[in-house]
């Protein structure tokens, strides 16, 4: 098993492999604990009818909070609407910028090459809080504070950064004897960046575009800020129960934003190849 | 016949300069802009002219809290790089395949969540009745009299790894899978326990990987204000809790801006890290 002469610090008696097995299993299911504790305190509180102090459960379900949450004209639905409304907006805009200025970065000779990237790690490698604090003044100067345009740019600024990343990482992955095959076939730029190299980076830019939405589905800091007092997004609805004590529906609200985040979890590697995830920062 | 090796230079710079401008002008307008006026404001006296007065207001006030802001993110980041080391170390070389496919599983459940949803889930599971207490009291581990709230300090890191922990795993899950496998291999022949692999083989190569995940949890969590306001929301509490009441509560921008200055410089240190390993790696392909 082990190489003769050889010994080291870290060099430990190995364990039989039951025992092996069993350590194992418990380091797996204090994880699972860590990770699913949390979650299933959320899920106890979201159809918890009452919940006093000291009890371990709540010592009624119901469902009385979810009819308040979801009645037609309640806060949380009109909270929905509009984050989704912001998330797609941002999305598009997002991408609209990101696609171009990703695939330039990935391939082509650009001048200041250094400084444009380091304009581009800036949003992500740059605490947001002083970004968000003056945007906030400017917008209200302008009128563009407590609107939904105010807020998707903000988010937009933000996002565009994450979708340019991907994007040209996923241009960058795109094997480039394939572009050159079907240039030296006769097909013009156009042609074989729209046959050749955007399929092949579909996987990541879509990605990309999950990634977006879900940042702004779940952008809590920038809304804070520019988005009072007339936008409010689900998150900021989540906050506002949570501060006033209200555990039911805040735990609700969480529960709706839980299950996109949760989803493209369970999918996310399906788009984000370990080829592309590799080529990120680079 | 246009070939892709007779594109000329110039007009290749032109073509990609045209296409990268608008995603410059958006980040320039909306974001290097915002920033460049918040050094203005904060250096900025009641009549015009540069002044220090609002940082010494500042760290007169704040010292405190620029310290615990310090701390937590200096302890997170290195518990999440401990995490994110272990996790992905065992799915690349774990021998059960049984447990490798359970933890790949498993770790990634908060990739996704929303800080402010990783708030309110630790707010009420850390709660002196939280259910960490009554699972550590059924359990018989500690005494019910001896469970305590862990919403302060600790809260924010543990709300911090728990979220940020899984996004430096996949990337370094992500990094470690396209390692080539001969060295790997070839060490494992050769007798070397796991975790030697790991530290001696592995870790090299994917230490830029690691460095970039961690620098931007770093810089992440220093702009994070939702998870100390619902958690640890007085004194002691971090920097961005303080930003927020000095706008909400005095109107006062000099001084927020001047602290958003200071963890502007926090977040210095981790992109000096990010930039000397960005030049290394840039020489060494």
């Amino acid at each position: 098993m082990s190489a003769p002469g050889r010994s080291s610090p870290l060099r430990l008696p190995a364990l039989p492999s039951p025992l092996r097995a069993f350590v194992a299993a418990i380091v797996l299911a204090l994880l699972a604990f860590a990770i699913f504790g949390p979650l299933l305190n959320l899920l106890l509180w979201a159809f918890a009818e009452r919940w006093y102090f000291p009890s371990k459960l709540p010592s009624e379900f119901g469902l009385t909070y979810w009819y308040r949450v979801f009645q037609p004209r309640g806060n949380a639905l009109a909270s929905l609407g509009t984050s989704i409304w912001i998330a797609v907006l941002t999305v598009l805009f997002s991408l609209a910028v990101a696609i171009p200025a990703g695939y330039a970065l990935a391939r082509l000779k650009l001048p200041w090459r250094g400084a444009i990237l380091l304009v581009f790690l800036l949003p992500q490698a740059v605490p947001n809080l002083p970004v968000y604090v003056n945007i906030a003044q400017v917008f209200y100067q302008i009128g563009l504070n407590g609107t939904i345009i105010g807020v998707v740019l903000v988010h937009a600024s933000h996002g565009l950064v994450l979708a340019v990343w991907i994007a040209s990482a996923a241009f960058a992955s795109v094997d480039v004897s394939l572009e050159e095959a079907s240039r030296n076939l006769g097909a013009s730029a156009w042609t074989c960046w729209r046959t050749v190299t955007l399929p092949l980076a579909a996987p990541g830019l879509i990605a990309s575009a999950i990634f977006v939405f879900l940042e702004s589905l779940d952008e809590f800091t920038g809304t804070y800020f520019v988005g009072v007092p007339d936008v409010t997004t689900l998150p900021l609805l989540m906050f506002n129960a949570t501060m006033g004590g209200n555990y039911q529906i805040s735990s609700i609200t969480a529960l709706l934003l839980l299950i996109p985040s949760i989803g493209f979890m369970l999918v996310v590697e399906r788009f984000l190849k370990a080829d592309v995830l590799a080529m990120v920062g680079r | 016949m246009a070939t892709v090796a007779t594109r000329r230079p110039i007009a290749d710079r032109a073509i990609g300069l045209v296409l990268i401008a608008p995603a410059l002008a958006v980040v320039g307008l909306f974001f290097v802009a915002p920033l460049l006026m918040s050094a203005v404001v904060a250096f900025r006296g009641k009549e015009g002219g540069f002044t220090l007065e609002h940082f010494a207001k500042a760290f007169d006030f704040y010292t405190t809290d620029l310290l615990f802001t310090l701390w937590i993110v200096v302890l997170s980041t290195l518990l999440i790089g401990l995490v994110a080391i272990a996790i992905a170390g065992y799915l690349t070389l774990g021998g059960h395949p049984r447990s490798v496919a359970i933890l790949r599983w498993l770790y990634r459940w908060p990739l996704f969540i929303p800080f402010v949803v990783a708030g309110q889930l630790m707010r009420t599971f850390l709660a002196k009745n939280g259910m960490l207490n009554h699972v550590l009291i059924g359990s018989g581990l500690i005494e019910p009299l001896s469970a305590q709230s862990l919403l302060d300090w600790r809260g924010i890191v543990v709300a911090f790894v728990w979220k940020q922990a899984p996004f430096v795993t996949l990337l370094l899950a992500g990094a470690m899978a396209s390692l080539e496998t001969q060295h790997i291999e070839a060490a494992r022949n050769l007798g070397a326990r796991r975790l030697r692999v790991l530290i001696d083989i592995v870790l090299p190569q994917v230490r830029g990987t690691l460095l970039v995940g961690l620098v931007l949890s770093f810089v992440t969590m220093l702009s994070v204000l939702s998870v100390p306001l619902m958690i640890n929301p007085n004194s002691p509490t971090m920097m961005t809790v303080d930003v927020a009441y000095r706008i909400s509560t005095h109107g006062d921008y000099p001084v927020a801006n001047a602290l958003c200055l200071l963890s502007l410089g926090l977040a210095a240190i981790g992109a000096v890290f990010y930039l000397r390993q960005a030049a290394r790696s840039a020489e060494a392909t």
